[in-house]
């Protein structure tokens, strides 16, 4: 599926891994969160980055100290209604303080895009024939925000106090 | 009251022109419905049974002269000339055009108003008591901190897809006039040991097909705490709550799941969390500014007597004026429940009219109640009698002000896309079996509240006499609960047994009030007497047709 | 074996939400001069030649409802969509019904039971 991080399409240096496929020796690998729980300590002897993927009824909290091992954290939108992976993102980035890739893959609208960036995604799987335009533009649309969110973007009254 | 900045009115600027761009790709093709329903949901558009129905967002049920001029010429330009007041303290507009309704949120957003999450499974418009600022109960006016919570609310980018929707209730006195208890989320202002003023905070109340009152899960939430506070409970709400089946999704079932101990415990794992982090603390100099926007008038210093009046006028003062803090003040009820009318609708005339009186006498706030009439805060008591000859020329001078035909109801089958059965005429007919005003006041108080689903739009639940319309095979039948309460002796009521068909439910309303009028003792509500009797009696007496036929 | 009540095709258009009826494949405003699909498959196929009017924009949810046939006409079979092809029961000067579109619409369905109340003093 095409990758868009940082603003632009990249290649995608990871696989997803089936749960009953074999680990490839090489390369970057996500596996589900039941797969990382099997295989933990051969995944994390793989000297190569590895991935976990979560369904949206997985909390990030499940991955443990492991997290912080992990080069990516896809979290699954089974339908643009189920709004938990928010606060999987979020929780990541403030309680977890997980630094590397998070990853939105599923039904996710393009008018989401601006609230999965400002919760702590940043990357996005989107499907084949997405017009980057579009990406861009769902985050140009609101250009001040009133809360605070992961993304420590300036609040509304943090402008007015000339922050 | 509340008044944008440049900030403001450029966040709603470019909400109109997001929803603008979502309208063009819907009609182009480059977003099919499904794709569409949410995005338009959360600018308050429905489609309902004969057309799409827009809900614009009253922010705590507050509206200035001006504002409510563009809300008639709204109705004028776009609608079919009235709009309806909701049990939320909004407006809906029945008739709007989609292709339209980029424009009405541009007129909106001329005059400060929007329709920003009055749908969706969001944060939903914020309630408050629709006595704020005027009440002479009141511990502190609670529409500043429901203007905080609001912005914060506001596309919340972590809490826009929720389980299901999420309704907040303020109230500043402990008479509860906003139903606190029924909501999803509570905030009440309270007093601690010390005089200091903070935040009792409810959760898990609600309507619908299983109701539940609200109980406590922050007993004194500091000032400066409270959004860290109000966020703990959306998260754990947000992450835990049921997203498997749609009627029990809401917070009040997750609430009810975990118990008091175990929300608690989760709410101040987040909370002490985001409290430490410091980034949602409400500094005094913010709660400080939101005052002020709050501020009451000057109120001058006026004889705090009551000005004479034929027998109209006293009637209306009985039941629709309501002490002030001030003296020479009064507190104004408008009813929008005129006998055989439509509850809670107004035309663009007596909107226009409205906004005229309040220019007139000086009148800066008009106020939506949840019991879908409105309201005049600060009126100066030797004003009282024009104010009444000016509504009586506009037919919203009917005083029946929490009697027994101030009746609360859905739109129904009448409008609503989700209905089982029609209100609007079920109050009708009722409104005028007890249309007498002396045996209205023989009656006293009692609230009727009229849902046509178990959505429960109309509140019925909360109802003295609450009445649920269901669907029987294709029929209209309507289900009788007695001994609900809104207030802060909050109450669900029982069902009291079979539906009553469209032409049998005034009769056995009827004959409920009989039974209260035969068992109650001194100075005894309805509500009052159920609660003692029981259900028993007056089920006797609705059923007794049954007798009859039995016999 | 129940009988099956022929039906016709309802929509809403998507410009400006006003309800729609199926005739011959297209769209009218009136109910009485939509089509009625006594045989079931006929009203399936209409149901999907409809479903082109949702991709080219014209309407949305577009769905199959029950009518019966009296001496007086065509009339749904259910209030709701009595109601849906007239206007509000409680504004006749609203709706499909004030612009002459709803055609006067038939008795409502009624209540079965018929109750005589006797008004008089009972004790409790």
């Amino acid at each position: 599926m095409p990758l868009i991080k940082g603003g632009s399409f990249v290649a995608d240096p990871f696989v997803l891994i089936a749960d009953e496929a074999p680990l490839p020796d090489v390369g970057g690998a996500i596996v589900s969160l039941t797969r990382f729980r099997k295989d933990r300590d051969t995944l994390m002897a793989r000297n190569a980055p590895i991935g976990v993927r979560l369904k949206s009824d997985e909390s990030p909290e499940q991955l443990g100290d492991d997290v912080h091992r992990l080069s990516v954290v896809v979290i699954e939108f089974p339908a643009f209604r189920d709004g938990r992976g928010f606060s999987w993102a979020r929780m990541l980035r403030t309680r977890l303080n997980f630094t590397g890739e998070v990853r939105a893959t599923g039904a996710f609208l393009y008018d989401q895009i601006a609230y999965l960036v400002r919760t702590g995604f940043d990357a996005f799987e989107v499907p084949d024939g997405f017009p980057l335009a579009e990406f861009n533009r769902a985050l140009a649309e609101m250009s001040a925000v009133y809360q605070p969110s992961a993304d420590g973007k300036k609040t509304i009254r943090d402008l007015r106090s000339g922050k | 009251m509340y008044r944008y900045d440049e900030f403001d009115a450029k966040f709603v600027a470019e909400r109109v022109a997001q929803f603008r761009g979502q309208v063009q790709r819907r009609l182009s093709g480059e977003l099919n419905e499904d794709q569409f329903k949410p995005l338009r949901l959360m600018n308050g558009l429905y489609l309902q049974l004969h057309a799409y129905m827009l809900r614009i967002a009253v922010p705590y049920g507050t509206l200035s002269a001006r504002q409510l001029r563009m809300l008639a010429h709204i109705a004028r330009k776009y609608d079919r000339g009235y709009g309806h007041f909701t049990t939320r303290q909004n407006i809906q507009f029945n008739w709007p055009k989609l292709v339209d309704v980029p424009d009405i949120l541009a007129d909106l957003a001329s005059v400060e108003m929007h329709a920003i999450q009055t749908s969706g499974n969001c944060i939903r418009n914020v309630t408050a008591d629709h006595f704020a600022g005027a009440a002479a109960d009141e511990i502190e006016d609670p529409r500043p901190i429901a203007e905080i919570i609001r912005q914060w609310s506001s596309l919340h980018p972590e809490f826009v897809f929720l389980p299901r929707k999420f309704k907040i209730a303020v109230s500043g006195s402990a008479h509860d006039r906003a139903a606190l208890k029924f909501h999803d989320m509570a905030v009440e202002i309270v007093k601690n040991a010390i005089g200091e003023v903070g935040y009792r905070v409810l959760v898990g109340g609600g309507m619908g097909r299983t109701p539940y009152i609200g109980y406590v899960v922050g007993e004194f939430v500091a000032k400066q705490d409270i959004l860290a506070f109000l966020e703990s409970v959306m998260r754990v709400y947000n992450q835990s709550g049921r997203r498997d089946n749609i009627y029990k999704a809401r917070i009040k079932i997750l609430a009810n799941a975990l118990g008091p101990e175990e929300m608690k415990n989760q709410v101040m794992r987040e909370f002490t969390e985001i409290r430490a982090r410091g980034t949602l603390q409400v500094p005094d100099e913010e709660l400080a500014r939101i005052d002020a926007y709050f501020a009451p008038p000057e109120f001058e210093e006026l004889p705090d007597d009551m000005p004479a009046g034929d027998k109209d006028f006293q009637n209306w003062i009985k039941t629709n004026v309501h002490k002030h803090r001030a003296p020479g003040y009064a507190i104004a009820t408008i009813s929008l429940k005129p006998i055989g009318g439509v509850p809670g609708d107004a035309s663009d005339a007596q909107m226009d009219a409205l906004a005229d009186l309040m220019d007139t006498f000086a009148i800066t706030e008009i106020r939506v109640s949840h019991e879908q009439n409105l309201v005049l805060p600060h009126v100066r008591k030797r004003d009282l009698p024009a104010i009444f000859a000016r509504l009586s020329e506009l037919g919203l001078a009917t005083p029946n002000a929490g009697l027994i035909t101030d009746i609360i109801a859905c739109p129904g089958l009448d409008y609503c896309d989700l209905a089982n059965a029609r209100s609007i005429p079920i109050a009708q007919d009722i409104a005028k079996r007890f249309a007498d005003l002396d045996r209205q006041h023989d009656i006293g108080e009692l609230k009727i509240k009229i849902s046509g689903c178990i959505n429960a739009c109309g509140h019925h639940h909360a109802g003295h006499i609450g009445i649920l319309g269901v669907d029987k095979k294709g029929v209209e039948y309507y289900q009788l609960q007695l001994g609900g309460s809104g207030a802060e002796d909050a109450s669900i009521g029982d069902i009291m047994g079979p539906g009553f068909g469209e032409h049998e439910i005034g009769p056995a309303v009827e004959r409920v009030v009989k039974a209260y009028l035969m068992l109650r003792q001194d100075g005894e509500r309805f509500l009052d007497t159920y609660r003692r009797v029981g259900m028993e009696p007056f089920k006797n007496m609705a059923y007794l047709d049954q007798l009859y036929a039995a016999h | 074996m129940a009988q099956v009540l022929p039906q016709m095709l309802t929509a809403n258009r998507l410009v400006d939400g006003d309800v729609l009826y199926w005739r011959n494949g297209d769209w009218v405003l009136a109910l009485a001069e939509g089509e009625v699909f006594a045989d079931p498959k006929a009203a399936d196929a209409a149901l999907a030649a409809a479903q082109k009017s949702v991709m080219t924009n014209k309407v949305v949810n577009p769905y199959l409802f029950d009518v019966k046939t009296d001496a007086k006409g065509i009339h749904p079979a259910k209030e709701r969509e009595i109601i849906r092809a007239a206007g509000p029961t409680v504004r006749d000067d609203l709706g499909k019904q004030s612009v002459g579109l709803g055609d006067k619409p038939a008795p409502r369905v009624k209540a079965e039971r018929v109750v005589k109340t006797k008004d008089e003093d009972v004790s409790i």
